[in-house]
């Protein structure tokens, strides 16, 4: 016990200090010194076009991908646990399958599928939807809704697992006797359904903010950030600064991921303010 | 007879559910068939949108064998994981076994500032820990890789939860017969525990296979490097050979794949880990 607190400390909460000091320092690599003024990297931070761009990027995925997913994953669970259903199993696993791939596995299969001569222009082109092959991942609309759609494809299935195990503690005599008592599927998925599975959705909710704050996978392998950042997350910047070719801004990376934890801390402290109110 | 009828009329009212779930379960699989697919073709098949099996499997394979380090990095991301995999389980298990089975008010706090710890984004660490792995001369070891990630807090809460159905009166029967605190540990702890154990198991060690931020700071030696920076690495160039590309893809899911069919029920029980 006492050597994982420790660990702990000397892994995470360590860290986190030195970042915070480092935050405050400027110069590259091992010439670091104290910023002057001290909030340089901070006052830097704001007015750097593309850090904005990276931060406005994330928010848009988080605000789109997270509701669609969770919404899709409960709807799935709900589906799923129906008795009457037959091949549960199959479908349960089928849905599920997309976890089975590493992060930068299926952003790449994901870059194949809608490159400029991908399957999906194939297709398209000779459905005659598009005329010629269309550079999805070059363009800023859809390079953004293809992240959208691959994040939402990877992570729906991971939820819906949470929220199949919720469901199972939820007794099915209580949905018998809502459909006895003339509850139709919308009302008991409204009135029984959400009330009871709060506390997984609450959990779902921050693990997801969370995930989607610190996206970095996806930025990096299916589009590069690109078309001229319109699509780089807040870590894939940070990295870029701290560890991309010649640069080791290690001051304000550390600066910006420190903006970062605050965000993360700021949104799950929200989230589970508003799930709380229950009691 | 009036059962069936019953039942019929039941599987009909569900047939916009399983038009549904047939439509959401292809989109789930089919960009894995069609990995699967595209590692037997050629590169300008796969483009021009053949999504059957083709019999190039084998000259992908060579031609990846012949540009990439495939074995070293496979052999790599095994070591990795599997090392990440049995320290972090005993570390966690441990700690997880002492925070539920001799708690305190003392140790509940240090617990619920160890959960702090679960807020912390990885970014946020990165660079830090980076300085720290680097002046102790770890850098391209299995130290760098693993250090940071064997003792999280999402493990030891994982432990610490199903400790709860440990019975207790055991542990008192084991110690007036004389075993130590680490003979209960070891030999009664870890049998009764083995379920959890497993899950552990499964999330830890595809958490360590797919990660890739971290070993893209602290792994930049090629000879260190893992099956998802081999891949990555595969698909930065102008002209891509999605052949040998999806046939790389291939080998760095086949085993979370294998993990994934063979023990499910431990991986859903693993990533919904401590949520009981």
């Amino acid at each position: 016990m006492a050597p994982a607190a420790i660990m702990i400390a000397v892994f995470s909460f360590w860290p986190m200090v030195q970042a915070f000091i480092t935050s405050f320092t400027t110069g590259t690599g091992v010439n670091q010194k104290m910023a002057d003024p001290i909030f340089y990297n901070y006052t830097r931070m704001f007015a750097d076009r593309t850090f904005l761009r990276s931060v406005g990027n994330t928010f848009l995925y988080l605000a789109i991908e997270v509701p669609v997913m969770l919404v899709l994953a409960i709807l799935l669970a709900q589906l799923l646990n129906n008795r009457d259903l037959k091949c549960r199993g199959l479908f349960r696993t089928m849905v599920f399958l997309p976890c089975a791939t590493s992060l930068v596995s299926y952003a790449l299969i994901f870059k194949s599928l809608f490159a400029l001569d991908g399957l999906i222009n194939t297709i398209f082109v000779n459905l005659g939807i598009l005329e010629t092959n269309y550079n999805f991942l070059g363009n800023t609309g859809s390079a953004r809704a293809i992240i959208i759609i691959a994040l939402i494809w990877r992570w729906t299935g991971y939820n819906m697992v949470f929220y199949l195990a919720g469901l199972q503690n939820i007794e099915y005599s209580v949905y018998e006797a809502a459909k006895i008592d003339g509850a139709n599927g919308w009302k008991t998925f409204w009135k029984i359904t959400v009330p009871l599975l709060m506390p997984t959705i609450v959990m779902t909710v921050i693990m997801s903010i969370n995930g989607t704050l610190q996206l970095f996978d996806e930025s990096v392998n299916l589009t590069q950030g690109g078309p001229a950042y319109s699509t780089m997350t807040m870590s894939h910047y940070i990295y870029n600064n701290a560890f991309g070719q010649g640069v080791g801004k290690f001051g304000y990376a550390s600066a910006m991921s420190f903006f970062i934890f605050i965000l993360v801390a700021i949104l799950s402290a929200i989230s589970m303010k508003v799930g709380d109110n229950r009691d | 007879m009036t059962n069936k009828k019953n039942s019929s009329a039941i599987q009909r009212r569900l047939i916009p559910t399983y038009i549904f779930l047939i439509i959401v379960s292809f989109i789930s699989v089919f960009p894995l068939y069609w990995m699967i697919a595209a590692a037997t073709n050629r590169s300008v098949d796969v483009a021009r949108g053949k999504i059957t099996f083709g019999s190039y499997a084998l000259e992908n394979f060579q031609n990846l064998t012949s540009q990439t380090d495939l074995w070293g990095a496979l052999g790599n991301s095994f070591l990795y994981a599997i090392v990440q995999t049995v320290v972090a389980l005993f570390i966690c298990s441990l700690a997880g076994f002492g925070f539920e089975l001799y708690h305190d008010k003392g140790k509940d706090k240090v617990f619920s500032i160890l959960l702090l710890a679960m807020m912390i984004p990885q970014v946020a660490t990165m660079i830090p820990l980076f300085k720290m792995i680097s002046s102790a001369g770890l850098l391209n070891t299995v130290w760098a890789f693993i250090l940071p990630s064997i003792s999280t807090p999402f493990l030891i809460m994982m432990f610490r939860q199903n400790s709860r159905n440990f019975p207790i009166d055991i542990m008192e029967a084991a110690r007036l017969d004389g075993l130590s605190e680490f003979q209960i540990y070891f030999r009664m702890y870890m049998p009764v525990m083995k379920s959890t154990y497993a899950a552990a198991a499964v999330i830890t060690f595809m958490n360590a296979w797919n990660a890739y931020l971290w070993p893209k700071v602290v792994m930049a030696d090629t000879r260190a490097q893992t099956m998802p920076m081999l891949i990555a690495n595969l698909a930065s160039g102008y002209t891509v050979d999605y052949g040998m590309l999806m046939m790389g893809v291939l080998f760095c899911s086949i085993p979370t794949m294998i993990i994934f069919f063979v023990l499910q029920k431990q991986f859903a029980e693993g990533i919904t880990g401590s949520v009981k």
